[in-house]
């Protein structure tokens, strides 16, 4: 089990995410290291894309956030170097696949090895184009961390097997942002059975989730829950003093 | 890039060369898988071939005419210039062939929803109407920045029973509208089909609405050889995503003594950073669901890119393209908005032929390329749209008010 496993062991998982460089580098670094001491198990940093077209407006607008204060890959790295010197949880990335291509992918996995990223979701990346960065990526030991979807049926199988990160539950249709629970996919239980048949690796729900009760019932049905928009929210409200806010989110959650 | 340079390769998994594939949310695979099967059981389906052709000729008006420009050929003092003339088309543009290939294929899936993104709003009208003609619901994705120059089209569509959602996200033009759309689609998949509109996105689209658009080569071939006795030197087409290009240059891939040349928006210049020339001045990158060619940044971020014409703004263009680049067997050149906006002048007073903005671009080059061309020798530029939607913007370019 690696390290990124094992912090499913929680029985109250929270993966939380957060887009690099919002508001700032500096206010970014704080927030991830505030939540890694209030309890988040995994955090999950978001670079920004022009075009971040599997999510909602509230992380859109958080990337244009990050844009304005002018973040880019070489800085999100060195932004991992000084989280790192703070905290030790597991870091994974969200980023869109062109963000990786123009880096180059052996380059860009590189700098996750050395500066201690264990994972990578790749919203844009089918099962059948996760070849061309396979190899790099195990290579340099970083997970390439599969999202499974309601609608994903018969490719739950071919998707999951082999994982060594953990499976990326999809819990409804559509685009990143809170959901109510009655829009999560009601066949949630059943995906997340389908998907133990074929790896042993945990499963996180993620899209829509935001309160401590559905990240209860996520812990419940599955190994975790992501919370994405319901942090980033907290940040669009006061982006220079979100940390008393997000410490007690976070902490109500893993209470 | 390690293929063997054919002029179509590998198919199946929508390869040309590096560029295609498949690269979209998970949540859209499955669909996309079922959409692919679709395609491939029905292209070679004798009763869905009969029905298309029926609505290509019967609703559509194909085959649509090659007309030989004989007043715009002397001036020149060139080569001889036919325009194949796919803004006669119902709807006045390229864009229904592939719409009613896609609609009807939609409809044998059972899909009672359609959507799709629209620049110029050509799409949106043709979609549009062929959902009203085969009694889907339809919903169109359009750059807010758009819907104020095609304000006219915007209306088109809502009278043919569409909803049209501006879209003011990025840069309020096609990009964005595709996003949307895709966003749309992620949302409700079950019922619905996304119609793209140009030979762009994931594996099947760029090979499924170059099929449907083939049949623009596969007349001008019949009409040329049939009216001059022989191919043509030189086929040109404005490139935005690539659809009409690609119709027009499919059926002479295999023909290399046929240039094939796309007129990309160079906007105000392609030493300018307002322009939509990807091919002169992108790089490859993974977008929209394919690897093509992007206009993008130091840091892969996709940029702002900036033509006149609407339906030519966008920072990719489809695979084949990008493919048909890298072997060289076509050439893409840059023509300015100002370039653009001469040759729809000059082929309306030439002609008599009011262009599309998209299609002026193919005009400007065929003005520049036919003079260096000896008169036996033949030019087939493809017109892909025409110009009444365009009238009221070019008069505004000209800072002439028109009271509309």
């Amino acid at each position: 089990m690696t390290n990124l496993q094992a912090a499913f062991n929680d029985p109250q998982t929270l993966v939380a995410f957060t887009v690099a460089g919002d508001p700032n580098i500096d206010k970014s670094i704080e927030y991830v290291v505030a939540m890694a001491n209030a309890g988040a198990d995994v955090i999950e940093l978001g670079i920004p894309f022009s075009d971040p077209i599997a999510d909602g407006p509230v992380i859109q607008k958080a990337g244009l956030r990050a844009f304005d204060a002018g973040i880019d890959t070489d800085k999100i790295f060195a932004m991992v170097s000084e989280i790192r010197q703070q905290t030790d949880v597991p870091l994974v990335f969200l980023s869109y696949l062109n963000k990786l291509f123009d880096y180059g992918y052996d380059a860009f996995f590189t700098e996750c090895e050395n500066r201690g990223v264990s994972g990578v979701v790749i919203p844009d990346l089918s099962f059948e184009e996760r070849g061309e960065l396979e190899g790099a990526a195990q290579a340099h030991n970083v997970a390439i961390i599969p999202l499974v979807a309601p609608t994903s049926g018969h490719r739950i199988a071919k998707i999951v097997a082999g994982s060594t990160g953990f499976i990326y539950l999809v819990s409804s249709l559509g685009i990143t942002g809170v959901r109510d629970d009655n829009q999560m996919s009601a066949d949630l239980n059943q995906l997340v059975t389908e998907i133990k048949k074929y790896t042993d690796a945990p499963v996180a729900v993620g899209f829509g989730i935001h309160t401590e009760q559905q990240v209860t019932q996520m812990n419940q049905i599955a190994d975790g829950a992501i919370i994405g928009s319901g942090i980033v929210k907290l940040i669009e409200e006061d982006p220079e003093n979100a940390t008393d806010k997000i410490v007690a989110y976070v902490k109500a959650i893993k209470a | 890039m390690q293929e063997t340079k054919t002029t179509t390769t590998n198919e199946e998994t929508g390869r040309f060369g590096d560029f295609g594939g498949q690269y979209i949310p998970e949540t859209l695979m499955s669909e996309i898988e079922r959409l692919t099967e679709a395609y491939d059981h029905y292209k070679n389906d004798p009763e869905f071939k009969a029905e298309l052709h029926d609505l290509l000729v019967n609703y559509a008006g194909r085959p649509s005419l090659l007309y030989h420009a004989k007043r715009m050929s002397k001036d020149l003092g060139g080569a001889q210039i036919y325009f194949k003339r796919e803004d006669l088309n119902h709807t006045g543009s390229h864009k229904i062939n592939n719409a009613l290939g896609q609609a009807l294929l939609a409809k044998k899936m059972g899909k009672t929803r359609l959507i799709a993104e629209t620049g110029a709003g050509q799409h949106g009208v043709a979609t549009a109407t062929v959902a009203a003609l085969l009694g889907m619901e339809c919903e169109i994705y359009m750059g807010k920045l758009d819907t104020e120059r095609q304000a006219l089209n915007v209306y088109r569509m809502e009278m043919l029973g569409a909803k049209v959602h501006p879209i003011s996200s990025g840069t309020g033009t096609l990009k964005d509208a595709v996003n949307a759309a895709l966003q749309e689609w992620t949302r409700r998949v079950d019922d619905t089909h996304y119609l793209i509109g140009s030979t762009m996105g994931p594996h099947p689209f760029p090979t499924m609405v170059r099929d449907f658009q083939a049949v623009i080569s596969k007349e001008i071939k019949e009409q040329i050889i049939k009216e001059a006795g022989k191919l043509p030197d030189a086929v040109v087409a404005c490139v935005g995503g690539g659809s009409n290009a690609m119709g027009a240059f499919y059926n002479f891939i295999d023909d290399p003594e046929v240039r094939l040349i796309g007129c990309e928006a160079a906007g105000k210049g392609l030493n300018t950073e307002q322009h939509a020339a990807t091919l002169e001045k992108g790089r490859p990158g993974i977008f929209h669901g394919m690897k093509s060619v992007f206009c993008q940044d130091d840091d892969g971020d996709i940029t702002e890119v900036y033509s006149i014409s609407a339906g030519l703004d966008y920072p990719g263009i489809g695979p084949e393209h990008a493919y048909l680049q890298d072997i060289k067997r076509a050439e893409y050149v840059g023509i300015t908005d100002d370039e653009a906006v001469d040759a729809f002048d000059f082929i309306a007073k030439e002609e008599g032929i009011v262009a599309a903005i998209e299609s002026s671009h193919a005009v400007a080059y065929v003005k520049k390329l036919a003079p260096t061309m000896r008169p036996d020798q033949i030019i087939v530029c493809n017109l892909s749209g025409r110009g009444d939607k365009d009238v009221a913007a070019i008069a505004r370019y000209k800072g002439v008010d028109i009271h509309d």
